[in-house]
């Protein structure tokens, strides 16, 4: 999956997760630029990425991920 | 994954989502529309958020009392909440939830001015964890002391089940714990007695035999777990990260758990099964390929899944569900397989409404209910026909309408995860009402044949027996009076207390009817109490305070039977007139002309449409009917 395609799916996630269509979905956007985005949101939105991309995060790799762009290089990593 | 498979895919749904705020008056039935989708984790906490931001308070409409869900635990439960307020949007009730404050379920239980007791719950689950359970168990504890412990745990729950059925007095749900621990042993774990996985699977066991004796209804994860997996329910990395003991992606089915047991304590679930026949029970078509082309039965692999469903769908009758045919065929070539195909295991009489003609499945649906008397919303349609399901959704929103494939092998198997029939208590009662439904059968199959009704009447041989309120029958008087909607002239509400002032008064009666035809017992079915009024100017009246009917034995001449009877009882106190009164509500406009019809002559009516009756008793001649009157032995 080329990382165009992975943010075109990202945005339809955090889309349906914050009922936003706005978030300006990039490598650098973290949890502390998006209102509401909490650790309730954070692990929806892996268990979104997980069941759309076929993949499984491991603990250590989930512990890794300070912004978009850790999660899209993971994302292209495993899939 | 657990996923809601059996419901059905909508179309636009993210689009109407994001306008559910336009819907206007519409918004809470656009709500319960979009709840009855296949919703994901991620597409349930979206409608929740939704729907509570366009609409935070309940709309005025709604019919049902709001319910009022805490949900105490001894781990992180916010996450679950949502889609149990979905799963309730799905009902159409109203749930406000509750969460305590981590970890202090007994704390709240135990503190009358803690926030619990002013949420002022209507229902409590008891969702405990596995790990805070097995907590100080460990493989060097010997069997004694785990013996203790587990006398300890199970009466700390029991401690908690009372404080909260006492204090509250609401329904209690007991969340059985998931099997979350790793085996030390393997096969023979039974084996060391100090095994955290033994210990909670045996705590288990001991809260299941509990919850019989203290009146709880049990949230059995484990067994769900059993049959999903453990991790479809437990996510090991989410538990050490956010203390989550059932997995978030879980939560849509959790939801659904927890409220069809919320939704059977309300008599929400659902009561009949409405089955297509034409490749739904049986393989093929039955007009085209006759009986000896079907396939059912051993043979073939697809053959004998037919019979499994069809055997399915027996037992659930036999524990109360009702089944019905719903099938676009000629009646008789849709008969022929129950007649004669050695392979059914579906009996004719085993189908209480049998419909099988041209018209479109809506219209036939209605009938079945109107012949079985039930709600629409009490029916689940199955049918293999995408095109048949599409159309009953559409113009029948209120009937459920199961996804299924073309496959039957996963039939049994989707009924069962759709819960439909989800019950808190199985009661004679419900065993007997397919065998009651079968008798009805039974009698409209000699309407059919009898050439006239007054034959068909006289062939019932009925037999109206009546006996006055006693304590024996107290609890299905009260039942019937406070049930009984539709064929109730006042629809005044009785408590145990108000039928025992009704036995202890001299000047009133209260009587109980009983109907039995060659078919069987009807069982308890009218109630009528009758109060002297001594102070009106013509002498004493009779006044009919109550009468009542189920609505099972309309058109069998129990009105006018019933009269003779009031007529005699009122004489007997000394009334020169029979009183009658009928006061119309939202439901018994059937009734509206009764007193009429039995011979009564208006007279007046008060402000809110109620209209008064009268019968002389002087020039009264009992009414011919084909039922005989007898009195039972009292107590």
């Amino acid at each position: 999956m080329t990382e165009p395609e992975i943010y075109a799916a990202l945005g339809g996630i955090f889309s349906d997760v914050f009922l936003r269509d706005d978030i300006p979905l990039g490598p650098e956007l973290s949890a502390m630029q998006v209102p509401d985005w909490d650790s309730f949101k954070q692990i929806e939105i892996i268990i979104a990425v997980e069941t759309r991309f076929g993949v499984k995060f491991r603990t250590r790799e989930m512990d890794g991920l300070n912004n978009v762009g850790d999660l899209v290089r993971l994302i292209a990593e495993k899939s | 994954m657990v996923a809601l498979y059996w419901l059905p895919e909508i179309a636009r749904w993210r689009e109407r989502l994001r306008a559910l705020g336009e819907a206007g008056d519409g918004v809470w039935d656009e709500a319960v529309a979009l709840a009855g989708a296949r919703l994901d984790a991620v597409a349930t906490n979206a409608l929740d958020t939704m729907r509570r931001r366009v609409l935070p308070e309940p709309p005025r409409t709604l019919s049902d009392k709001p319910v009022r869900l805490a949900v105490l635990g001894s781990s992180t439960l916010a996450h679950l909440l949502p889609a149990i307020r979905v799963a309730g949007l799905r009902r159409r009730l109203w749930v406000e939830t509750y969460e305590n404050d981590y970890g202090q379920y007994w704390q709240e239980l135990a503190d009358p001015g803690s926030a619990l007791y002013r949420f002022k719950p209507t229902a409590i689950l008891l969702a405990l964890d596995a790990r805070h359970l097995a907590a100080g168990i460990g493989a060097a504890a010997s069997a004694a002391e785990i013996e203790a412990a587990l006398d300890a745990a199970s009466e700390r729950i029991r401690a908690c089940w009372r404080l909260a059925r006492d204090n509250f007095a609401c329904a209690v749900i007991h969340q059985l714990a998931l099997p979350v621990h790793a085996p030390l042993v393997g096969g023979n774990e039974h084996r060391l007695a100090g095994s955290r996985a033994q210990f909670v699977a045996r705590l288990n066991a001991r809260l299941r035999a509990m919850a019989d004796t203290e009146g709880v209804d049990l949230l059995a994860l484990d067994a769900r777990a059993a049959r999903d997996g453990i991790a479809a329910w437990h996510n090991p990395e989410l538990w050490h990260r956010a203390k989550q003991d059932v997995s978030p992606a879980a939560a849509p089915m959790y939801g659904e758990l927890v409220m069809r047991l919320v939704g059977a304590h309300r008599g929400r679930s659902y009561k009949a099964l409405v089955l297509d026949l034409d490749n739904t029970i049986w393989g093929g078509v039955v007009g085209d390929d006759g009986v000896e082309g079907l396939v059912l039965g051993q043979g073939s692999a697809l053959g004998e899944a037919f019979v499994e469903f069809q055997d399915y769908a027996r037992e659930l009758s036999r524990r109360g569900v009702i089944l019905a045919a719903c099938s676009k065929n000629d009646e008789a070539n849709a008969l022929e397989p129950f007649d004669r195909h050695p392979e059914m295991v579906l009996r004719r009489g085993d189908i209480a409404s049998f419909v099988a003609n041209w018209a479109d499945k809506p219209s036939n649906i209605r009938a079945i209910a109107q012949e079985l008397n039930i709600g629409l919303d009490a029916l689940v349609f199955v049918d293999d026909n995408p095109f048949e399901r599409d159309l009953v959704r559409r113009e029948l929103p209120m009937v459920a309408v199961p996804e299924i494939s073309d496959d039957p092998t996963s039939y049994p198997q989707t009924l069962a995860d759709a819960g439909y029939f989800e019950a808190v208590a199985i009661t004679e009662e419900d065993r007997a009402r397919s065998g009651q439904y079968q008798s009805n059968r039974e009698r409209d199959a000699l309407k059919a044949s009898a050439t006239d009704l007054g034959s068909y009447l006289r062939g019932l041989e009925m037999r109206l027996t009546w006996r006055r309120f006693d304590r024996v029958g107290l609890s299905r008087i009260v039942q019937l009076i406070n049930k009984t909607n539709q064929f109730n002239l006042t629809t005044r509400r009785y408590s145990e207390g108000d039928v025992l002032a009704v036995m202890a008064d001299k000047d009133a009666f209260g009587v109980q009817l009983r109907l039995i035809d060659r078919f069987g017992d009807n069982g308890i079915i009218a109630i009528v109490i009758g109060r002297l009024d001594a102070d009106s100017d013509r002498g004493a009246d009779l006044v009919i305070d109550t009468w009542l009917m189920s609505c099972r034995v309309l058109g069998r001449q129990v009105e006018p039977t019933t009269l003779n009877l009031v007529a005699a009882l009122g004489a007997g106190l000394g009334a020169r007139r029979l009183v009658g009164e009928y006061i119309p509500t939202a439901k018994n406009g059937m009734v509206k002309n009764h007193y009429t019809k039995l011979g009564f002559t208006p007279c007046g009516e008060g402000p809110d449409g109620a209209t008064g009756h009268v019968l002389d008793l002087a020039g009264f001649r009992p009414r011919d009917t084909f039922v005989t009157v007898e009195e039972e032995e009292g107590e």
